[in-house]
Parts: structure tokens; sequence; C-alpha cells
């Protein structure tokens, strides 16, 4: 099978359903002529033209707000925020409008929108330009939000959520657009609220989001070598989240280690550990084990910036300590 | 208090200063080269006068506030090379411990607020700063930096609005440099961006950006009217930047001409001209003016080699700073 970048798997995705559907719409900064900063949506205006390829003023607020109006009334637009930092700039039109207006208008509106944006450090790019802020939209009732993990994934899921009736949000690891996987040339989607199993295991049961899936492979392959058998999942989407799959994982290898990018305090990890003691505590052999971004904001300098995500190494060490029984709640 | 600067020292200094921004961003962008600066930088070469231009029209007491394009304006408020290089590396000695980057570097200790990787992200902070001035009788003033890609944020105009209604002494400096990222100004700006001042009841003004006499000259006269309560101003700046978007953007000729740069470079660089000007006014030699320049290039390379060298911060910042704790 051809293996295509994670960035031509999004351009592929965006591509195929504005021929299918032309009420689909493309609008942000520079998404253009420059086809954004990271290059993904290169190609698109040439062939659907500057009409359906918008680039807009520096309004974030502004371009969000008229995507939800365009929305409600009739067209599909995918709105690109540059950077996932920039969500605090448009979470009154995300959270106060897209997200409720379904709900509050009784079933009679709705507003098929998806915001595709970024997440991920270790880019040196300090705080402002490296957060992982999906727990924060994934609060909101009312919003679905996918995590592809793999090029693969990226295709798929945007196809999956230009197609859903309802606001989602996506976000792209941007350390992983150069990043090829095996992509079918055929057409396909990905149901939200359906995780991946990539790995079987009987020991511990790692689970990863985006980028965490690569760290938790690597770290089961590690464990592998010392005779411990990790499975590996990847939930890709949050919010629908696919219970039944971990359930049934954890309850098999009695333990669970959740990896995410996002800030570690009321996290994903958090909420992910949470239905996992709640609805397997019976099955469990050791706590429920959390591994977030630290809780500081991103610093700049390498030195600094490398401390504060999770790392392959890190998951292997607490993997090889829950197995052993330690106690680990002493973390 | 400032006046328009008019004796020979004052008119060294400004050169001085503009000649140690551009020999700074040259190291910035060699740095970046090299691959050994992380991440990338905004190049401020070309807009010199702004900065300068304007930052000579205040004292240290005067507070700015800066964008991610911001060397320059840390420059000309009086910082240091030593600490902004170890500050682009991420080095301990850096402006702010290596916490910051190019994007957020600032000499905190002249009145600089700090730069902002958010566009426009700053436009409350410089307000906010100069409704503490007026509620504390304090008599500075607040210089807020900020791009024309920036006026399409909305939230300049909820501030403009408080601003011109509370008589805040503030200064909103827009550096026109015709492009926000690879998008020509006109294409993104309805209207004339002075006119969106006007519209508040805020006197603006245009501005060469590329004559940092005439900027300097206008800052002084509106700075110390905003002193007396006449604030706030506008000014919008015209000016270009030499460089890429950032340090990474080499080919840009799909969106502006490689004849633009070249006749902006030529015809309207901001030294050259000021230079001219001072050998054509008897005021410095080109001997002189080559040899300052050589002194600036010399203090720049030196503090370089001080900052490739230096130590990063200790893995135990991480934490340090996320609030400030009591000791
Ligand atoms: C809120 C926000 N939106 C988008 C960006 C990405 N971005 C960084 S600089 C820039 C262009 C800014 O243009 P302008 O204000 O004219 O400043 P210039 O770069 O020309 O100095 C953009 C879009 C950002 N940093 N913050
Ligand atoms: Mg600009």
């Amino acid at each position: 099978m051809r293996s295509i970048t994670l960035s031509q798997a999004v351009n592929e995705a965006i591509a195929e359903e504005m021929r299918r559907d032309e009420t689909v719409f493309l609008i942000g900064e520079d998404v253009a002529e420059a086809g954004t900063p990271f290059k993904v949506t290169s190609g698109l205006v040439e062939e659907f033209g500057t009409g359906r390829v918008i680039d807009t003023p520096i309004a974030e607020q502004g371009f969000m707000g008229l995507a939800v109006g365009a929305a409600m009334t009739g067209a599909r637009p995918i709105v690109d925020l540059m950077f996932g930092d920039f969500l605090f700039l448009v979470m009154d039109q995300l959270c106060n409008q897209a997200a409720k207006t379904h709900y509050m208008s009784g079933g009679k509106l709705n507003v098929p929108l998806v915001l595709r944006t970024n997440l991920g450090a270790t880019r040196r790019s300090a705080a402002q330009h490296s957060q992982s802020l999906h727990a924060l939209v994934a609060h909101i009732p009312g919003l679905k939000v996918a995590m592809p993990s793999s090029a693969y994934e990226a295709k798929g899921l945007m196809k999956t959520a230009i197609r859903d009736d309802n606001p989602v949000v996506i976000f792209e690891d941007k350390l992983m657009y150069q990043d090829k996987a095996e992509v079918p040339e055929d057409e396909y989607l990905i149901p939200f609220g359906e995780a991946k199993v990539l790995r079987e295991g009987r020991d511990v049961t790692l689970i990863g989001t985006s980028s965490m899936r690569q760290v938790c492979e690597a770290a089961a392959a590690m464990l592998e070598a010392d005779g411990i058998s990790a499975e590996v999942i990847d939930p890709r989407t949050i919010s629908p989240l696919d219970e039944a799959t971990i359930l049934g994982s954890v309850k098999k290898t009695t333990r669970a280690i959740v990896v995410d990018e996002g800030h570690q305090n009321f996290g994903t990890t958090a909420e992910i550990a949470a239905r996992i003691s709640e609805k397997a505590f019976y099955h469990l052999d050791a706590p429920v084990i959390r591994m977030g971004a630290m809780d500081v904001p991103i610093p700049f300098s390498p030195a600094l910036e490398d401390l504060t995500v999770p790392t392959a190494e890190k998951v292997a060490e607490n993997a090889r300590r829950l197995v052993a029984g330690e106690l680990i709640h002493a973390l | 208090m400032a006046d328009a600067k008019t004796n020979t020292e004052d008119y060294l200094q400004m050169y001085r200063q503009m000649v140690r921004i551009r020999a700074f961003e040259d190291n910035a962008n060699q740095l970046y080269l090299d691959a050994k600066m992380p991440g990338l930088t905004h190049m401020y070469s070309g807009e010199e006068a702004v900065a300068v231009g304007i930052c000579e029209a205040l004292e240290v007491t005067d507070k700015i506030t800066s964008t991610h394009r911001g060397h320059g304006h840390c420059v000309a408020k009086g910082a240091a090379f030593k600490e902004m290089f170890c500050e682009l590396l991420g080095k301990e000695e850096g402006y702010c411990r290596g916490k910051g980057g190019s994007m957020h570097i600032a000499d905190q200790s002249n009145g600089n607020l700090g730069a902002n990787a958010i566009v426009g992200g700053s436009m409350g902070i410089a307000t906010g700063s100069a409704l503490r001035a007026k509620m504390q009788g304090s008599d500075d003033v607040t210089v807020c930096f900020f791009g024309d890609g920036a006026t399409a944020q909305g939230l300049m105009y909820e501030v403009m609005n408080m601003a011109a209604l509370w008589k805040l002494p503030v200064i909103y400096a827009c550096e026109n440099n015709g492009y926000s990222e690879y998008t020509k100004t006109d294409e993104i700006a309805a209207g004339e961006i002075t006119a969106r001042a006007e519209a508040f009841g805020i006197e603006a003004h245009q501005v060469d950006g590329q004559d940092v006499l005439a900027v300097n000259k206008l800052t002084t006269d509106l700075v110390q009217r905003a002193r007396k309560g006449e604030g706030p101003f506008f000014i919008e700046l015209m000016t270009y930047r030499y460089h890429g978007h950032h340090v990474g953007d080499i080919n840009r000729t799909y969106y502006r001409t490689k004849d633009e740069e070249a006749e902006w470079k030529t015809k309207r660089d901001p030294i050259k001209l000021f230079g001219d000007w001072l050998t054509s006014e008897g005021i410095a030699s080109e001997d002189d003016l080559a040899a300052l320049g050589e002194g600036v290039r010399q203090e720049a390379a030196d503090a370089v080699t001080y900052a490739l060298a230096a130590p990063y911060p200790d893995g135990s910042e991480v934490d340090m700073h996320v609030f400030l704790e009591k000791t």
C-alpha cells in the first residue's frame, strides 16, 4: 500500500469531501495560496477557487462566528485554526454558540462544522504555541473531539468529521505532519467512538492519544524485552470515548496507564482513568496511572521543554513498577 | 522630559540603536541558519526606525508592549545583547531565564512588558498599563506596538473605545509593513487603518516609518501630550520587513516580488537614509559611522560567543515561576 504524510492525508480528505459536497468550504488564515504555515492545504485553492478556500484577516473570533452562522444555515465549513493555542480566542463562538445551538433550539437547528487545529510541544515554540488543549473542548457537551494518531487516522477521521451534523474539533499533532503511514487509495471513513487496539497484551494496558500512541507503542516494545506484555490502545476520539474497548482491555490486563499530551491536572488522562476506576474497579490489581504534560506553561528552553512531556522511557518505567506490584500511589 | 532629538549625541544614539538592532538580527538569522538556535524567529530588519524613533522619545519609566517581531523593540527600549542572545538560545542568563525565547523576549527592568506570540494579544495589557498610570497619578506613558495584521483583532476595538472614553495615556503604534504573514495588507484590511482609531475620536497620524527623525519628532510630541492627559493617540508607521515572515520563510516570490524587496532595501533603508543625512549635515563622517558600526558588530559577536557557551537552566527550574511564591 502507498504511504503518505499526515499533512497529505488531511489534504486528501478535505479535497475529496469538497468534491463530493459543494456546501463544504475551508476558511482560515493563509489557507489559500500559502496553504497554511504547515502546508497542509496546498493546492486546494487551485482546485476549488477562492470562493471555497477563503483567506481571512487575523480575526479568529470573527471567522469562527461566521462558520457557526454559515453552518446553521446550510453550509459545512471547515475552520482552520493555525495553532491550538488560539482556541482561547474562539471559545465563545465555539462553546457558547456552536456547541449549544442544537440543544437550545430544541433540536430545530444544528451546526455541522469542523474546527481543525493542532497540539503538541517540543517544537521550541514556547508557552503560547505549544499547548494541547483538547480537554478544554472535550469538557463542553455538544462538541465532538477527534485526535488522529497517524496519517491513516487523520484522513478517516477528517472525512467523518466533515459529514457529521454536529460541531467537531480535530487536533492534529503539529510534529507529525511529515510522518508517513499507509493510507488506502480507496475511500474509507473511521467512525467516531471506536478505539483501535494496536497491540495485544496481557499485563498492562497503555492508552495513548495522538502522538502518545507512538510513545506507548515504543514503551510496549521496551517492555517486551523485559518479559512484560503491554496492550496498546488509541481512543481516536475522546468525545465520544470508546469505553467498551478500554474497559474490556483493562479487565483482561488488570492495570492501566493513560498517556496524553494535555496538562495532567483536570485532563484527558484524568477522565479516562476515572472511568476505568469507576467501571472496572474490582478487576484492577493496581491504581490507574495518569501521564500528562507537566502542569506548567510550556517553556522555550530545550533543556526545560523536554522535561514536560511523557516519554516512552517513563511510560515503560511506570509499567514495570505497576507490574512488579510496587506501591505506586506514592508516585 | 525627552525633546525631539536635536543634538549630536542624541542623533548618534539613534543611529547606534538602529545599527544595534540590525546587528542583533543578522546574528540571530545566522544562528538559525547554523542550526544553533532552537525554534524560529521573526526578524525586525528594515523596521528599525520605528522602534528607535519611538523608544528614544520615551523615558525608562515609560512602558511598551511588544510583538512576535520583538527583538527591535527590546533593543530600542534599552536591552543588552548578552541577556538577549542568552534568551534566544534558551539559556539561564536570558532575560526570561530561557522560558520565553524569541517570541517572549523582553528586558522588564526597562519597562518592556513583554513580547507576545498572540497577534494583538498585548492591546489590553498596554491599555491596562495606561489605566493604572492614570489611576495612580503616575505620568508614564505606554506604547503598544502591533502589526497591520493585528488590526483585525476585535480586542483592539474594545480597548481603544475605553482608552478614548477615559483619556488614557496610551499610544497605539501600528507597524504597517505591508504584510501579515503571506498576505498583503490590502487584502485583509478594509478602509483606512487610521480611520478605525478616528472613529473613536482618537487622534491618528500616519508617518514614514523609514524616517527615524520624523518618527521621533511625532512621538516626542504625542508622548508629552499623553502625559498631560490628552491621549490616547494612534500612529500608523509605514515600513517594510526585509526578511521573510520568519527566518524559515525563504521562498517568498508567491506573495511579494524580488523587485519590491530590492526597492525598499536600496532606496528606503532607514539606517542608510539616516546615515546619509548625518554625513550631509556634517554631524558625523562616513568614517565615524563605519567605526560605530564596527564596534556594534563586535559587541554582538562577543555576546553571541558568550551566549553559545552559557549554561542552560537547571531542570529544577521547570516548575518554578508558575506562581509567585512568597519567600
Ligand atoms: C491570534 C493569532 N493569530 C494568528 C497568529 C499567527 N501569526 C503570527 S504573526 C502573524 C502575522 C502578523 O502580522 P502583523 O500583525 O502585520 O505583524 P508582522 O508579522 O507583519 O510584523 C500571524 C497570522 C498568531 N500568532 N496569533
Ligand atoms: Mg505586518
